[in-house]
């Protein structure tokens, strides 16, 4: 075999198994396939505490991820908490009175907002925003709470 | 007196090789379109530098992505949390280690060849004999194997991140009863593919870069001594390696902060 060709044979499956990697990496590894072709509506709620929440948290509908936190800022006006997610297009049915929640995915786990859908006509769209919304349980004024409720009820 | 003569010479020998780098670098560039028009010269230097480099990548990546997985598993399980085992893997890998350790073999094992491999040109004057001929050697030397690197060492990269997290997989779900579908559920939550792989690629790219530079800046400057070219590769390795480790610092807290 010609030197040239046999160089070139080499290199051929040296670039195929590059090929492979790379689709092992982008379908197995990384979310590459969850990234792809999903057109989004932005839509924002404030909320008063949000804890742990993070960009890039999900947005789920009865444990469903529809959705991500794209950005987390203070609003200007009220000072609490502005959160913008987009919503998967194939989800703009929600309904305006629809309610968000910051949750946490078990006991120690990360923080995501969970939607209620609520049951007007009127239907959230580019923009809108959510009114209903219920902060992050903050475990030191639960545990606060729980010692309050405690001494009253040891000092009757 | 003395003293004070010898700290001139050798701040003043420093900037001069400073210089001959710069030139070298500014000769190197325009001398790249050449290689993409002459390409067969660099299928060639791919066999080379990246073909004769798949056996230590694949070893080296098999290796570290099962430690990983070893060591990530033995701190997780105290928070009973194995199941991260799978993203901590990918991540360290994808983030650091890939590009990292295949730029380190890559610099020792085709690096130190393509040092070794133009200095011995250059004292058995090869390189001269090109000239005579009115071939440029940047052209048809240098610039091929530049190119090579820059192409071969981000595949390398990626095939050392691929046999890596396998190597994650056999121990954590083969070895250690990790769960295989919490294994990737949670890595595919956790690794994001644009700013976690491309910013992996684009510094194995960067690293490529690095080290065709000075690999080859070694092996056309070196003494034309056998004495000369055995330092020539002994920097060639020292001072990528170091390129390499720092620059990923400065690269990783420009990309992942």
């Amino acid at each position: 075999m010609n030197q040239q060709v046999k160089f070139e044979v080499w290199v051929g499956l040296l670039v195929l198994i590059t090929l492979i990697s790379t689709a092992f990496i982008a379908l197995k590894v990384s979310n590459f396939s969850e990234t792809q072709d999903r057109s989004t509506y932005q839509v924002d709620a404030l909320f008063s505490n949000i804890g742990g929440l993070t960009v890039r948290a999900p947005v789920k509908i009865s444990g469903v991820v529809v959705g991500r936190v794209t950005g987390i800022s203070i609003d200007p006006v009220t000072y609490r908490a502005r959160v913008q997610m987009d919503i998967f297009k194939e989800y703009d049915d929600l309904p305006t009175d629809t309610s968000a929640m910051i949750l946490t995915s078990g006991l120690l786990g990360s923080q995501y907002i969970g939607l209620e859908v609520g049951a007007d006509d009127e239907l959230l769209v580019e923009g809108s925003r959510i009114y209903f919304t219920q902060s992050a349980l903050v475990l030191e004024n639960l545990i606060g709470r729980l010692l309050v409720s405690l001494t009253e009820g040891g000092s009757k | 007196m003395n003293g004070l003569a010898k700290l001139g010479r050798a701040s003043l020998w420093r900037l001069q090789s400073l210089g001959q780098l710069a030139l070298f670098v500014f000769s190197v560039f325009p001398a790249l379109g050449y290689a993409f028009v002459h390409f067969r010269l660099v299928i060639k230097q791919v066999y080379g530098v990246g073909v004769l480099s798949l056996p230590i990548i694949l070893t080296a990546g098999l290796f570290v992505g099962m430690v990983l997985a070893l060591q990530g598993h033995y701190i997780l399980s105290t928070f009973n949390s194995e199941e991260i085992v799978g993203s901590m893997t990918a991540l360290s890998l994808i983030r650091e280690l890939g590009p990292v350790v295949a730029a380190l073999l890559f610099a020792g094992r085709a690096g130190s060849a393509l040092t070794a491999e133009v200095g011995l040109m250059k004292s058995t004057e090869q390189l001269s004999a090109l000239e005579m001929m009115a071939i440029d050697p940047i052209k048809y030397v240098v610039a091929p194997r530049i190119l090579a690197c820059v192409i071969a060492l981000p595949m390398l990269a990626l095939i050392f991140i691929a046999i890596g997290v396998f190597g994650g997989y056999l121990v954590a779900v083969g070895w250690l009863g990790v769960d295989e579908g919490a294994f990737w559920a949670q890595m595919q939550l956790h690794v994001d593919w644009h700013d976690d792989v491309l910013n992996g690629l684009l510094k194995a790219i960067v690293f490529a870069f690095v080290i065709a530079i000075i690999s080859l800046f070694q092996g056309y400057e070196a003494m034309p001594t056998s004495e000369g070219v055995s330092n020539a590769t002994t920097r060639t390795v020292v001072q990528s390696s170091l390129w390499v480790l720092g620059l990923d610092f400065v690269l990783t807290s420009i990309m992942f902060t």
